[in-house]
């Protein structure tokens, strides 16, 4: 029978089935941070447990990390307990694969775990991070749980999830110039609003999806959760395989032929059925701005808000109190509009291909004096070769400065706070309410449209040259 | 886990949709290491002013609006993956959360924690919003077993779904990591016979 690519990576790591209840899955790779996981050690220090397979676990601190001065003591006295007590849940548990602040692998757990080769296709992975989406770039099951599920993992490898729904969505055609793949997860989620894929596990397919490349698709996948999916894949190929080979964790020798052989395997078979399909036109997107709190409330740079009568009735309560608290009208176009910060990082937009993007657009430009910039490399892996590339030189010599690695403004736990009532152009994920500082507004947009923030101050169309 | 079978309430209304996990509980607050004391945070930027006195105008500060059945609006619980949302509103005193939609990762942690997400239909929620609206001593009634809810004020009952599974586990008061520890032989047996 014809298997969709979910099929056969769930189906690979099915140890067994409750009955009339959810399937036990055994999970090939777990990351693990430091905000999720302290009461999930403390459950198995309660129950007198042991981590069953310590070295299938990779643990970083990122979430609550600063991103100065990261060789000084931690200031906040509990986000300096909460690292101790991470540092202090590797040692007694005898966790291998611990990278605290300040190692050279330290970085953003999404980031990280493709760098150094932890995630390869055909994979179960879970992190207690809902953007663990990101690692289905690979042709992997990956997704985000909570900490009774980090407990689970560690104590016995294995999960218990029902079957998520099946969807493909497929775009076909090229992305036009200046459009990039946060555009285009911005534009689908848009489309398909944030509760439009919840209970399903989607694969993203068609030409403009193979022809990008690993650090696009991972973008694409790490958005996945934004429209409720559990989690999104794209079928491995040459591109992924090219990326995988040679990393420290990768196969080696006779194991990656093995490996390799298999991993061909996995794309949806022809005539295997989703449970829903979609098809967009890749030419329609352009680059894209939310103008609300949650991520589906995105549209073109260029285009205007939408107005309250074409908004539902049910909805429209929700609608107001986000416009009212982004400070907009409804109806009203925000090309021009004046801003004051710009975040490009995160696990969304924190690679090197988006500091190429920004530097390679604001070079020979000045940062606008009103903006404040945070350039925040999503590991040091990546701040290594910013420097070696050459960008920073590009970036200080207009105006910009780097910080160190971490998730900083894409949920402000340590002070990378927008004040309250400022506007923020962040590469990140989520415009919630006060998920970059209480007050804080937060438009998201792709590396580029962020870059053209910081010279112009205003919300520019990237397209547009500017001087 | 606590054990859930029934439970009659009054409510605290949320008519708000895509309530986010950031809403239920702001990262800022999630430096703790242990599980306790979210409830003091729940909601906290619109329950709080930021010299930390009561917002008027927020439901969990209306003395009208009391009970342990939370009532919001379409897609509860988007957003993040913390566990400490369903935390907060366990530590508020929360038993059940009726929604018309919820977020799936948020319904599994709640669940995980002994916290009922019951989801009706959009005219069902309503009519729960318009009747608590015009009374707030109005209650609802859940009923685990049957899988049942009542809307107490003019009797009407819908039927909710729930994996039978969990179900079970709710009634007794059993967690998944039991039941996982159970069937550790089975996990060494599918590692012995992997071959990719
Ligand atoms: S960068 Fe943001 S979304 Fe990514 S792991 Fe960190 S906090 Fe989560």
């Amino acid at each position: 029978m014809s298997k969709t690519l979910f099929d056969k990576i769930w189906d690979a790591h099915v140890v067994s089935s409750v009955e009339n209840g959810p399937t036990q899955l055994y999970i090939d790779r777990h990351f693990c941070h430091e905000v999720t996981s302290p009461q999930a050690f403390n459950g198995l220090r309660a129950r007198g447990l042991k981590v069953f397979r310590p070295e299938l676990t990779t643990m970083t601190a990122d979430h609550n990390t600063p991103t100065i001065d990261q060789d000084q003591p931690v200031k906040d006295p509990v986000s300096r307990n909460q690292l101790d007590q991470f540092a202090k849940n590797a040692a007694e548990f005898n966790m291998p694969i611990f990278y605290p602040l300040g190692h050279e692998k330290n970085g953003v757990v999404h980031i990280i775990g493709p760098e150094n080769g932890f995630t390869q296709p055909g994979m179960t992975i879970v992190c207690g991070d809902s953007h663990t989406s990101t690692h289905g770039a690979f042709g992997t099951i990956a997704f985000g749980i909570g900490t009774s599920e980090v407990e689970m993992v560690l104590a016995t490898q294995c999960i218990l999830q029902s079957r998520p729904k099946t969807m493909r969505i497929t775009y076909n055609g090229k992305l036009g110039e200046g459009v990039m793949a946060k555009d285009l997860a911005l534009y689908t989620i848009a489309k398909l609003t944030t509760g439009g894929a919840t209970g399903y596990f989607v694969e993203y397919a068609g030409e403009a999806i193979r022809n990008m490349t690993m650090e696009e698709r991972m973008t694409v996948c790490n958005l996945s959760i934004e429209m409720g999916a559990r989690g999104g894949m794209i079928a491995p190929d040459e591109t992924t395989f090219s990326y995988v080979k040679g990393r420290e964790f990768a196969p080696k020798g006779e194991e990656w032929d093995r490996k390799l052989a298999y991993w061909q395997t996995l794309q949806s078979d022809e005539g295997a059925v989703f449970d829903k399909e979609l098809v967009f036109d890749a030419a329609d997107i352009q680059p894209m701005i939310t103008y609300g709190t949650n991520p589906g409330m995105g549209m073109g740079v260029r285009e205007s808000i939408p107005t309250l009568e074409s908004v539902d009735e049910a909805g429209r309560i929700s609608f107001k109190k986000s416009l009212d608290y982004m400070g907009f009208q409804a109806g009203e176009q925000l090309l021009g509009k004046p801003i004051d910060y710009v975040f490009l990082g995160s696990c969304t937009n924190g690679r090197i291909e988006d500091f190429r993007v920004f530097a390679n657009y604001i070079k020979g430009k000045k940062k606008a004096d009103t903006v404040t910039a945070w350039l925040v490399p999503g590991s040091w892996g990546v701040e290594k070769q910013i420097r070696e590339e050459g960008l920073l030189d590009i970036l200080t010599e207009a105006g910009f400065k780097l910080r160190q690695p971490g998730c900083s403004a894409c949920l402000a736990m340590n002070d990378d706070k927008v004040p309250a009532g400022k506007y923020a152009v962040s590469t990140s994920n989520r415009n919630f309410e006060g998920r970059q500082g209480p007050g804080a507004r937060t438009i998201l947009a792709g590396p580029l449209v962020a870059a053209a923030a910081a010279i112009t101050g205003r919300i520019t169309d990237p397209r547009e040259q500017t001087n | 886990m606590n054990k859930f079978e029934k439970l009659t309430s009054t409510v605290v209304p949320l008519p708000i949709e895509n309530v986010d996990t950031d809403q239920i509980i702001p990262a800022r607050f999630l430096k703790a290491t242990n599980k306790e004391g979210f409830g003091d945070n729940l909601f906290a930027d619109w329950r709080y002013e930021k010299d930390g006195s009561p917002k008027k105008d927020f439901v969990l500060n209306n003395p009208a609006f009391s009970g342990s059945i939370l009532v919001a609006g379409k897609n509860f619980g988007s957003g993040s993956s913390r566990e400490h949302a369903a935390w907060a509103i366990d530590g508020y005193g929360f038993k059940v959360v009726v929604s018309s939609f919820f977020a799936d990762i948020f319904r599994n942690n709640s669940l995980n924690n002994g916290v009922l997400p019951v989801v009706v239909s959009p005219e069902f929620l309503a009519e729960i919003f318009n009747a608590v609206n015009a009374d707030p001593s109005v209650t609802l009634t859940v009923d685990l077993e049957a899988q049942t809810i009542t809307n107490n004020s003019n009797g009407t009952t819908e039927n909710f779904d729930i994996n039978p599974y969990k179900k079970e586990c709710l009634l007794k008061g059993m967690d998944d990591i039991d039941y996982l520890l159970s069937k550790k032989d089975l996990v060494l047996q599918y590692e012995a016979n992997r071959t990719l």
